[in-house]
């Protein structure tokens, strides 16, 4: 057996599907194209990357829910295509959302029947679910119908039952979408406990500051491949050699954004709104000076504060995902 | 495991309100159906062989329908990908499901039962009372194991719920559940012989109102296990093509 607890060597994955009911035409996805990574046993290894990046795809690739259209991959050692129950005794998978429960049921009999077909023995599955109960905080509930749970707690019900036979790889897709920020901060705790006991988990998300917090390594995916891949530290490299400007603004026009994406120096230029506020976010080569040009054309646009800062991770986030896209730019050809 | 599956599944079914309302509702209209039919057949004799007749289509439908879209039920509920995952062979997982549907059904031979002895008077002097009490969860287990070959089969047809639609009542009289047998023409003969439905309801039948009810059981028991086997089988492909095809989930 190998040391790495995920190996995937060269995996893609093409979905075929046909639209259309009179004129049927098929379409094809190339969600995953040549993904190769390693994770080592008990390391806790983010997936972050955009929607539509492949991110599940990769996920169900590893857990035996999908068959690669080429290349191959081992969990445990053993091949996530030939030995499927091989890997699927050793696996643990959570997803994101509500669905995936039996909803006129309990807690303790949705966790009672996956004890069973996962094969928990008998005798062991009362403590181990009242031990699960525990760890996800749903002690005293557990007798209620999983309908009348709220998001978080049914969040909380799928990562236990995703840990009831002990996995020894965890798959956690996007564990934390829709849930407040109170319980997301619970679930990374949660995430970080599991970690610490030695098991390995693999988590998807699209927030730079989980991944942050949480991973020991760190994947980018964007449009199907790995853009980057290294610690935290590492990664934070990728916005090396680049200052960023930060601007409130109330009002950015889309040519204007195009304009100063187009400035000499600029590599980066984003608009996020928070309420009635935007902030415009501008990365450029250290060495240029941006900020009087990028004034220049705001011009007309009420401000709020204007701030230059060093780059975040989530800057070098922002730098690698784009960077794939810089081609089809060609505003961004202008800039240089 | 499949007993607890069974169980929960069985939990999971008769908590649906839209369940519960077919089930309160059905019953009466189909004790109604078969005693005004009987009667009107100047035949009150067998009205009970009409209430048990009846009470078998409800089991049928329910094995009909719910195992038909067994495997959709669960793709919707999100619930098809973690049973899935489950280190276990795939008919094990679809199996107690296709059983809960049957087990439901058993309820509405129970209500139809019940109706048309508070509501027509339908006496129940029923030939082999024990060999009853045998003979209903018998043909429930044989239906419910071809269930598990309904499961797997309608999966992988586009139109499965028009199919289900178009089975319905040709299944109730070719397996003779509501007219005898012999009042059919000769060529469904043969395809009734091997509906395992058939045999179910002619042993429920002959407990009721009198034959010997074993050889009948036996033939269910032996045509279901057959389908059982061919249902697993059909469950192990349909699993790869769908891990193949990415249809376990919504897309
Ligand atoms: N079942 C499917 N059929 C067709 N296309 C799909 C299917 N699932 C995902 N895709 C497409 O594959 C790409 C990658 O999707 P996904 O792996 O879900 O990305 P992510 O999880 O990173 O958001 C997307 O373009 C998506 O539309
Ligand atoms: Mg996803």
């Amino acid at each position: 057996m190998s040391g790495y607890a995920i190996e995937a060597v060269g995996l893609r994955r093409t979905y075929r599907s046909r639209t259309g009911w009179l004129r049927p035409q098929r379409r094809e996805v190339e969600a995953v194209r040549g993904v190769d990574l390693t994770v080592g046993n008990g390391e806790l290894f983010g997936l972050l990357g955009p929607n539509g990046a492949g991110k599940t795809t990769t996920i169900k690739l590893l857990n035996t829910l999908l068959i690669p259209t080429a290349g191959t991959a081992r969990v445990c050692g053993h091949d996530v295509v030939t030995q499927t129950r091989e890997v699927r005794r050793r696996i643990g998978y959570v997803f994101g959302g509500d669905r995936g429960l039996y909803d006129r049921l309990s807690a303790r009999d949705n966790l009672r029947y996956f004890a069973e077909l996962y094969g928990v023995p008998a005798r062991e599955q009362k403590r181990r679910i009242a031990e699960l109960l525990d760890l996800v905080r749903l002690t005293g509930r557990e007798q209620e119908r999983v309908e009348g749970y709220s998001r978080g707690m049914r969040q909380r019900l799928h990562i236990a039952r995703g840990l009831l036979h002990r996995p020894r790889v965890l798959f956690l897709d996007e564990p934390s979408i829709g849930v407040d920020p109170v319980a997301a901060r619970e679930l990374r705790r949660t995430v970080a406990d599991l970690a610490a006991t030695g098991t390995t988990v693999l988590l998807t998300t699209h927030y730079m500051a989980e991944a942050d917090e949480l991973c020991d390594r760190i994947a980018v995916i964007a449009n199907g491949t790995i853009q980057a891949l290294g610690t935290p530290a590492e990664l934070r490299h990728h916005a090396d050699g680049r200052q960023v400007l930060e601007v409130e603004a109330y009002g950015v026009a889309d040519a204007q954004l195009a304009a100063i994406h187009a400035l000499p120096g600029v590599r980066e230029a984003s608009v996020t709104v928070t309420g009635a506020t935007q902030v415009l976010t501008v990365q450029s080569d250290a060495g240029v000076d941006v900020q009087a040009a990028v004034l220049r054309e705001l011009d007309g646009v009420r401000l709020g504060r204007v701030t230059a800062r060093q780059p975040t991770l989530e800057d070098a986030y922002v730098a690698i995902v784009n960077r794939i896209n810089a081609p089809t730019r060609p505003l961004e050809a202008v800039g240089g | 495991m499949i007993a607890v599956g069974l169980l929960l599944h069985t939990k999971q079914l008769t908590r649906s309100p839209f369940e519960i309302a077919t089930a309160l509702i059905v019953p009466v209209v189909q004790a109604t159906l078969a005693v005004y039919l009987f009667r009107a057949g100047g035949e009150p004799g067998r009205l009970l062989e009409a209430a048990v007749g009846a009470g078998l289509m409800g089991v049928w439908s329910s094995v009909l329908f719910g195992s038909g879209g067994a495997i959709q039920n669960q793709r919707w509920q999100g619930t098809l990908e973690m049973l899935m995952l489950a280190p276990r062979p795939p008919a094990l997982m679809i199996l107690p499901i296709t059983l809960a549907t049957a087990v439901t059904g058993t309820y509405a031979m129970l209500a139809t039962l019940l109706w048309g002895r508070l509501l027509y008077g339908v006496p129940l002097n029923f030939a082999h009372p024990l060999l009853f009490l045998v003979a209903v969860p018998g043909c429930v287990l044989g239906l419910g194991m071809f269930g598990l070959l309904l499961a797997s089969t309608f999966v992988l047809l586009r139109n499965a719920n028009a199919l289900a639609n178009t089975l319905e009542y040709p299944i109730w009289l070719v397996s003779g559940m509501l007219v005898p047998l012999t009042v059919l023409p000769g060529w469904t003969g043969p395809i009734a012989a091997v509906l395992p439905t058939t045999w179910g309801a002619r042993a429920v039948q002959e407990a009721a109102s009198g034959g010997p009810v074993w050889p009948s059981l036996g033939l269910c028991l032996a045509i279901s296990l057959g389908c059982l086997v061919a249902g697993a089988l059909m469950m192990t492909h349909v699993e790869r093509r769908a891990r193949a095809a990415a249809t376990l989930a919504l897309a």
